[in-house]
């Protein structure tokens, strides 16, 4: 195995039950060395119930956890080379914020001079020194976010488990936090095992995204992967805007699929194993990838009817009813509109595809 | 609230409160004003003076005083101590471990005694130290007066747990702290103002007792409140008076203070 390619913490069928309520369905999942992970899903789907059974605050129902090759699920918190960054910080409110950095170190068996020390680096990296003798409580959330990420990563853990740690921070906060994160991952080398609910964040920050839903794993992949190839409906439609439609499979030759819309109009995308003709199944197809024209431009070019444009920023978001009650929304970038046509309301309208935009999904 | 269904505006309710109030505090204020006059009655006033708290301390009762405050202060601070450690470990697993319905169930066993009548309590303790042979006098006294301050010094101490979430000690323990190094130096630390508030609460309920002390004492074994008894029995006289208002400053002084330190916030 290549120092690329070590596996950190590795979970082997893990099943997690309360009574008779179940968390996580045999979960599996190889987290790399080194590598910026997240565990991304909807509220209550289980991402914090993973991360404390990877912390050792859960017990592991079935199944087993590995950290770099050793069996860690028996083992309680203090026993196990992770930290937390817990999603409310849980800074000890008793002591300085270079008490609370130090306290890792000293529970390691440094000494306070070491500890103190070493604190001040870490206070460092999240610019905070000058914060050194000040109590939590007279922090800003922002900078308490901040000393909770030093004190974890103090001791230097060999996995940083991070849970929804922006998710109490307003919008420009949390994107400046997103950059320093990503960068002091770099720096330091650490594997981060991040949790979130945001799709945007998880995109934006990882190398590779776990996404669950209902405790189960539903697609392990970079987030291009994830989101330009999403595994089923649920990812889908979790991940970014998408048109979900439903059709038939009318028949499928040299690997490709010939779909029918309900309104009788007919789509060509690649065929999916285990797909045969007749099959209800969806077609997911993102709205960047869809082009508006005011003539067809080829014989999949859909007719329809522009319903409104709405200004979002960077893209215009257009609403398209197409024959069949099925609409499409169709994004243009604001900086192609020479390139492409925005339509007036009532105005009909082709939907034209990008090759390869339109992918099947089963349910 | 309309102004119209205030009670504060029904004048009935505005009396009747100051006349429970002047019920409460009139005798009070009477023994500490007396407890100031010349004179050697108890009723009619002569003038200011310090004479009878001079008498506490120097006059022919002086020594059995003295001997009853030893027993008193020596007892309230040793089962103060006891019942505060034992009522924290309890809170420590009562809160922390244990499912929801033997939490509730702890509580309830361990603060039953409050509303207990004390003669049922002070009855049932001697009975208790009968059946075991013990002996009266001081230990009877002790081993008592730890029993009955624990549900004091537990509920203050129970309520400031309950208020620290259990985060910071897995914060402590995901640190590489152990379950005793989290304990020590993260939730005892959070946990003070509570166990300082209960100490004070358990000290002053030990010093002021009477009723089960009056059981459980031996014959000779005197505390405060019990000497402050035997003495009135000879006779109403103003030196008592002076004892009962130092006693009743301290227990102002403990009380508020104990007050003073549960609601202090040492997170901030
Ligand atoms: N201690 C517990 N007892 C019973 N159910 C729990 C417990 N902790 C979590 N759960 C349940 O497990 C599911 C997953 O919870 P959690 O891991 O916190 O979700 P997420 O972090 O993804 O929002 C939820 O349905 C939650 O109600
Ligand atoms: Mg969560």
């Amino acid at each position: 195995m290549t120092e690329n390619t070590q596996i950190a913490v590795d979970v082997r069928d893990a099943i997690k039950r309360y009574g008779d309520f179940t968390a996580l369905h045999r979960i599996s999942l190889g987290i790399r060395d080194n590598e910026f992970f997240t565990l991304l899903g909807p509220s209550g789907c289980g991402k914090t119930t993973l991360l404390r059974m990877i912390a050792g605050f859960e017990d592991v129902t079935e199944g087993a956890i590995f950290l770099y090759g050793e069996e860690i699920e028996d083992l309680p918190p203090h026993q196990r080379p992770v930290n937390t960054v817990f999603q409310n910080y849980a800074l000890f409110p008793h002591m300085s914020v270079l008490e609370n950095v130090s306290f890792g170190l000293e529970m390691r068996g440094a000494s306070k001079a070491d500890a103190r020390t070493r604190a001040g680096e870490m206070l460092e990296l999240v610019q905070l020194t000058q914060f050194a003798s000040r109590k939590p409580s007279q922090l800003s959330g922002g900078q308490q976010q901040r000393v909770a990420l030093a004190r974890a990563l103090a001791p230097s853990p060999k996995v940083l488990l991070l849970d929804e740690p922006l998710s109490a921070l307003d919008l420009k906060l949390r994107k400046a936090m997103q950059i320093e994160l990503k960068h002091i991952q770099r720096e330091t080398g650490i594997t981060f095992i991040f949790v979130t609910h945001d799709q945007e964040e998880a995109l934006t920050m990882s190398d590779r995204i776990a996404v669950m839903s209902a405790g189960e794993m539903q697609q392990l992949g970079d987030p291009r992967d994830i989101y330009e190839t999403p595994r089923n409906m649920f990812v889908a439609d979790f991940i970014g805007d998408t048109n979900l439609l439903d059709v038939s499979v009318e028949g499928i030759a040299a690997g490709r699929a010939t779909c029918k819309l309900s309104g009788g109009h007919r789509l060509t995308c690649d065929a999916v194993d285990g797909v045969n003709a007749g099959a209800k199944v969806h077609l997911s197809v993102r709205p960047e990838r869809l082009f508006l024209s005011d003539q067809p431009t080829a014989a999949e070019s859909l007719q329809g009817t522009v319903v409104e444009n709405i200004f979002i920023g960077t893209d215009i978001s257009t609403i398209v009813d197409v024959p069949g009650g099925q609409h499409f929304t169709v994004r243009t970038s604001n900086s192609d509109r020479g390139n492409k046509r925005i339509l007036d309301p009532g105005t009909t309208a082709y939907v034209n595809m990008e090759p390869g935009a339109a992918r099947l999904l089963v349910d | 609230m309309s102004a119209k269904t205030d009670v504060k505006n029904y004048t009935g309710f505005r009396t009747l409160t100051f006349v429970c109030l002047f019920i409460l505090y009139a005798p009070l204020v009477v023994v500490t004003i007396y407890s100031f006059n010349a004179s050697p009655s108890i009723t009619v006033w002569e003038g200011f003076s310090l004479r009878w708290y001079g008498d506490v301390f120097t006059g022919p009762e002086s020594g059995k005083f003295k001997a009853a405050a030893i027993n008193s202060f020596s007892i309230a601070l040793i089962a103060a101590t006891l019942a505060t450690i034992i009522a924290t470990s309890a809170a420590t697993a009562i809160v922390r471990g244990g499912i929801f319905k033997t939490r509730t169930l702890s509580l309830g066993l361990i603060s039953l005694p409050l509303m207990v009548p004390e003669i049922v309590l002070a009855v049932a303790t001697l009975i208790f130290f009968n059946a075991v042979g013990f002996t009266r006098g001081y230990m009877t006294i002790l081993v008592a007066h730890i029993a009955f301050c624990i549900p004091f010094a537990y509920l203050p101490i129970q309520a400031r747990m309950q208020g620290i979430e259990d985060t910071y000690e897995q914060a402590a323990m995901d640190l590489y702290a152990t379950k005793a190094q989290a304990f020590r130096r993260v939730l005892l630390p959070l946990m003070m103002p509570g166990i300082i508030s209960g100490f004070l609460l358990a000290f002053i309920v030990s010093l002021d007792d009477f009723i089960i002390t009056n059981f459980v004492k031996g014959a000779g074994v005197e505390t405060l409140p019990t000497a402050i008894f035997g003495s009135v029995k000879q006779g109403l006289k103003p030196n008592i008076m002076a004892i009962s208002t130092m006693l009743l400053a301290l227990s102002i002084v403990m009380v508020t203070l104990s007050y003073v330190v549960s609601k202090t916030d040492n997170t901030k």
